[in-house]
């Protein structure tokens, strides 16, 4: 049965990033991982909660949201907040989930504020008016007293670590994952399809377009809290714009409602800048031309035969099997 | 011009037929009109459709038959007259309410969820019959696995009916064109609607798909015990299979009427059918 297929599917992605979770934590315990790589941990983490979260809105809901980084800022700002005045009466145990957990409901209210007016657009319309309220949070972020202004909001203490940012990460994939495979993903990926169709099935499209919008804002305030605690100190100018193309760069390039590929793609640009270190002045440069070729080479029917082709040569048989 | 026969009975604009007589009707479609602007695309439309009738609406392109479909779905609110649905009015409803109350649609350019599987798409149509809540869409649990299994199966018993349960793991885009015509059919019928309004059910068929069509639209009358209303310009179909037409010329109602009484209407001739060997 394909349906199983589906399922068999799912557990490839838990079981790629379980692997990699294990690998990592053998290099460290070896004592293998520099510190260098090991701070990178973390952000590889948040940029995966990102771009899947993204996912659910630009590849499986179909609209186009410039303004994820914008649910990220207020879910960091809220949950350090809590943190801050919660450090002395709770212990990091108990302080970090709850802090997770306020900064990801103070973002899913923004995201139902939001995304009320907002889907009622439609395409360009819609990522301009995101894109602007990713701007809007910020300066009023930079504004307000108790956010820290310009300055930035210090003394988050650092409870992040690779391990809670990885159990999140985990959380994250099963939420969206079982969401795609559940009436309401069918009904989100309908309207992506065909909104109209849709609607004459008897799918509530305002319903159906927030759910998206508001799951997918949750998460990126659960990221949101996660960077405010892994490095203790928030600017509001770490959230604009540019966050927000790359965590769209990374949904892009893993494949628009491809989960795995948000989550290797996620990987694969949280590193790739920091391995290009050796570059320094080129860096950049050789950067953006890597992501050119990465681009060119997703989208080309010659690379896309010589994969199946080699999926022949590695899983032929299996998949003749499965014919019968 | 109004066509007053035995067949008809009260009230005049009815075209039940005769078994549906003593039932209420399922449609009342009562003085519908519509204006864009200036442009009135339909004026004074008004019919009955027994509870399991098949009835055709003809006339040539632009007279505004598509338009009575997405006025009957709430896609356009009426500007004049109501509906009812089994004696209930569906004023100011959503298209997605109207569907829940009992009227599902299939679209002259076929609109699939065409990146989705063929059962998913049969799945989406049982929407509002599967009973999931967030909680247990999130997590797989709490009555997920009863209700998906419950789901897959009658979408593969609705796809049973149309001999697609084969493909029903196939992409829906992938699918020929005859077999995405079914599935929309199918997809409609698994919202369990009283009527079914099909949009040029035949349009690119061959004679032999289009023998099929006629079948499979005896069937689901048959089958389901429900109404059918149907747009098409394939007039072997249509005086085969239906039991009241309606023909509509310049938004208007011109004639009603059985196939027969249809055939020989001098007024339906002069707008539509024109003249055999003239």
């Amino acid at each position: 049965m394909k349906s199983n297929k589906a399922r068999r599917k799912n557990y490839i992605t838990y079981a790629i990033a379980v692997g990699a979770f294990a690998v990592t934590m053998i290099l460290i315990f070896t004592g293998n991982a520099s510190r260098h790589m090991q701070s990178m941990l973390v952000p590889i983490c948040i940029n995966i909660i990102l771009a899947v979260s993204l996912n659910l809105v630009v590849g499986i809901l179909g609209e186009l949201s410039l303004g994820h980084a914008g649910f990220m800022s207020v879910g960091a700002y809220a949950g350090c907040l809590f943190s801050i005045y919660m450090e002395q009466m709770l212990p990091a145990v108990i302080r970090f989930p709850l802090a997770m957990l306020a900064g990801g409901l103070v973002a899913a209210v923004f995201g139902i504020i939001v995304g009320i007016p907002v889907l009622r657009l439609k395409g360009d319309y819609l990522a301009i008016v995101t894109l602007a309220f990713g701007e809007i949070i910020r300066s009023i972020i930079i504004n307000l007293n108790f956010t820290g202004g310009a300055a930035g909001l210090k003394n988050t203490p650092q409870d992040a670590t690779f391990i809670s940012a990885f159990v999140v990460v985990l959380l994250t994939l099963i939420v969206v994952l079982n969401l795609i495979s559940s009436k309401q993903g069918r009904a989100i990926m309908s309207l992506r399809d065909n909104a109209i169709a849709a609607e004459s099935c008897g799918i509530h499209i305002g319903y159906y377009k927030l759910m998206a919008f508001v799951v997918a804002a949750f998460f990126a305030g659960v990221a949101g809290v996660i960077y405010g605690h892994n490095y203790s100190i928030l600017t509001a100018g770490t959230f604009d714009y540019n966050k927000s193309i790359e965590i769209l760069v990374i949904v892009v390039l893993g494949g628009m409602g491809s989960i795995r590929g948000s989550m290797i793609a996620a990987i694969v640009m949280t590193v790739l800048p920091e391995a290009l270190r050796f570059l320094s002045d080129y860096r950049m440069l050789i950067y953006a031309v890597i992501l050119i070729v990465i681009m060119l080479c997703s989208a080309s029917q010659t690379v896309l035969k010589l994969k199946e082709q080699l999926k022949a040569v590695f899983f032929g048989q299996k998949n003749g099997k499965e014919e019968i | 011009m109004m066509n007053k026969t035995k067949m008809v009975p009260f009230p005049s604009h009815a075209i039940v037929p005769e078994r549906d007589v003593d039932k209420m009707p399922v449609l009342d479609a009562r003085n519908l009109g519509m204006d864009f602007g200036g442009l009135v695309a339909v004026d004074d439309f008004s019919l009955l459709i027994g509870r399991t009738e098949i009835a055709g609406l003809i006339g040539p392109n632009g007279a505004g038959k598509t338009t009575v479909f997405n006025l009957l779905t709430n896609v356009y609110h009426p500007t004049r007259g109501a509906i009812l649905l089994d004696g209930v009015s569906t004023e100011g409803k959503s298209t997605a309410q109207v569907n829940a109350m009992g009227i599902a649609r299939t679209f002259q350019n076929i609109r699939l969820f065409s990146d989705m599987s063929v059962l998913d798409n049969v799945k989406v149509g049982l929407h509002n019959h599967i009973h999931e809540r967030f909680l247990s869409a999130v997590t797989h649990a709490f009555g997920y696995t009863k209700a998906e299994k419950k789901a897959n199966t009658r979408a593969l018993e609705l796809l049973d009916v149309f001999h697609m349960a084969d493909h029903a793991f196939a992409l829906a885009g992938s699918l020929p064109y005859g077999a995405q015509r079914r599935l929309e059919i199918v997809r409609a019928l698994a919202t369990e609607p009283k009527i079914l309004l099909l949009d040029e059910p035949a349009a690119g068929m061959n004679p032999s798909e289009t023998l099929e069509l006629m079948n499979n639209i005896r069937k689901i009358r048959d089958e389901f015990q429900i109404a059918v209303l149907l747009i098409e310009h394939d007039m072997n179909l249509v005086m085969n299979i239906c039991e009241g037409i309606c023909v509509l010329n310049y938004g208007k109602i011109i004639a009603k009427g059985t196939a027969e009484q249809i055939k020989h209407n001098p007024v339906v001739i002069e707008a539509y059918l024109g003249n055999k060997g003239e």
